[in-house]
């Protein structure tokens, strides 16, 4: 029941994910924060099995990372979305991890770009992504709304119009999500949309 | 260091392809796919095959004044009590808690182990190992046997510099930090009571009637759990038993037999 989704806008990028962790029937937490900043202009919206999720996400992360401690540069997002598939390929015949992911991010030469990349190291390049069971829902409302060069207003519009329909319509929509954006200014949280509060720590 | 000889490995057909329009040219490597009718699910089946089920009621949750461990007692095999006096909170090390659902022998091994890590930790370094680090060790060691059948749900409690922290970490290399998790088969049943009834600011005393209640309750309702309800505390000095109390014997206690009015006493039918 994980719901990943974004698109790309006139200079930036977005994905919104649910935040709940579940186990059967079971809803662990609903504020688990599912797309993390790969660097300082990417972010990778992840769902999947927890412990692959959360493991092949920050490996990625570290060596990413790693490159640009090599390099003095960081990766762009095209080398970094072929790496993770070319991670997930390799791992494929012998230890997949059932992971997918979209891959948001900005380069100053070539502008916003996501990159849609399924469990089993599936890798495009797209305007408009999404995966788990709410992508039934959103997807075709962002066929229907998306066009090229949206406006921040616009695209968050757009997102806020499929998490409606997923909350009306998918049978166990997870209450609470995370939209997160990457432009020139960097990758950053955006908004959470909630409708439950887990009981939080008050002196957080 | 192991040299990678996987750029020696031949990529040809092992058959001998008759192809003409093939020559000179290497075919195409070809993977076999796997003979089944659900190619997404099927790795997915067999690892819950060797999956066992965690037949066990554990709960944690943090509060003002700290963490709150509590936790049943029973082990079952199937539909076999083994046992009634099952120890399910781990002392880790005198600050640090952890909890037992899945197979026992994977939780106890596992647990030690990590107490030995934080150990080394605690030599290495000069100074104590956070909850953060404990719980992420543990998940990386159980995370690298994905797979194998090891069955694992637990939590780790602790009071570091940070304060008290609570994270569940499974077998299937799930790591999660929260404010409140239950494990096992009787968890939904204890759900409904901890969250009920939960209030950040409880005393050390609610918060662990809160938590006895809540165990109570699943074993109540959950055949695999039963036997004891034990209650640990966790505050800035380490953790403390607070309670062991047997679930029968509280049942009373909650719910005392009434004396009833008799409407009709049954007779001695008088011989025909």
């Amino acid at each position: 029941m994980e719901c990943v989704f974004g698109m790309v806008g006139e200079g930036f990028a977005v994905v919104a994910a649910d935040t709940s962790a579940v186990h059967s029937i079971l809803v662990h937490k609903s504020n688990e924060d599912k797309i993390m900043v790969l660097d300082s202009h990417k972010l990778i919206a992840a769902s999947g099995e927890p412990g692959d999720r959360v493991q092949f996400t920050e490996y990625i992360q570290k060596n990413v990372a790693l490159y640009q401690f090599r390099n003095g540069i960081p990766l762009t997002t095209a080398a970094a979305a072929n790496f993770t598939r070319g991670e997930l390929a390799t791992a494929l015949r012998k230890n997949p991890y059932s992971v997918n992911i979209l891959l948001a991010g900005y380069d100053k030469e070539t502008g916003p770009s996501l990159y849609y990349i399924d469990y089993i190291a599936t890798l495009h390049k797209v305007d408009k992504g999404a995966f788990g069971y709410g992508s039934y829902f959103s997807l075709s409302t962002m066929d229907r709304h998306y066009h090229s060069r949206m406006s921040v207003e616009e695209a968050i519009d757009l997102v806020d119009k499929c998490i409606i329909e997923i909350r009306s319509r998918l049978v166990v929509a997870p209450p609470n999500f995370v939209i997160k954006i990457v432009d020139k200014d960097g990758a950053r949280e955006y908004a959470w949309r909630e409708t439950v509060k887990d009981a939080d720590v008050a002196a957080a | 260091m192991k040299l990678d000889t996987s750029g020696l490995e031949s990529t040809a057909p092992f058959f001998g392809s008759s192809h003409e329009l093939n020559d000179g040219f290497s075919a195409v490597p070809s993977f076999e796919i796997p003979d089944t009718i659900d190619f997404d699910g099927f790795q997915k089946e067999a690892v819950q095959m060797v999956k066992p089920a965690k037949g066990t009621t554990t709960l944690a949750f943090i509060f003002k004044e700290g963490v709150m461990v509590a936790a049943d007692s029973r082990a079952s095999m199937g539909g076999y009590i083994s046992s009634q006096s099952v120890k399910k909170i781990i002392e880790i090390n005198p600050y640090m808690l952890g909890t037992m659902a899945g197979g026992a022998a994977d939780c106890q091994f596992w647990h030690r182990n990590l107490g030995i890590k934080c150990r080394l930790h605690e030599l290495a370094n000069k100074s104590r190992i956070s909850v953060t680090g404990a719980s992420k060790l543990l998940a990386n060691i159980l995370f690298s046997y994905r797979g194998m059948g090891l069955s694992v749900g637990t939590m780790i409690a602790g009071w570091d510099e940070t304060g008290p922290g609570l994270y569940y970490v499974d077998s299937e290399g799930g790591r999660l930090k929260g404010t409140r998790f239950s494990v096992g088969s009787g968890s939904p049943y204890a759900y409904g009571v901890l969250d009920n009834g939960y209030r950040y600011d409880m005393s050390i005393e609610e918060a662990a009637e809160l938590a006895r209640r809540a165990i109570y309750h699943a074993t109540f309702r959950d055949a695999a759990s039963g036997g004891v309800a034990s209650v640990y505390y966790v505050g800035p000095n380490g953790w403390k038993k607070l309670s062991g109390d047997d679930v029968g014997e509280l049942h009373y206690e909650y719910y005392p037999v009434l004396p009833s009015t008799v409407e009709q006493e049954m007779v001695e039918v008088a011989a025909a």
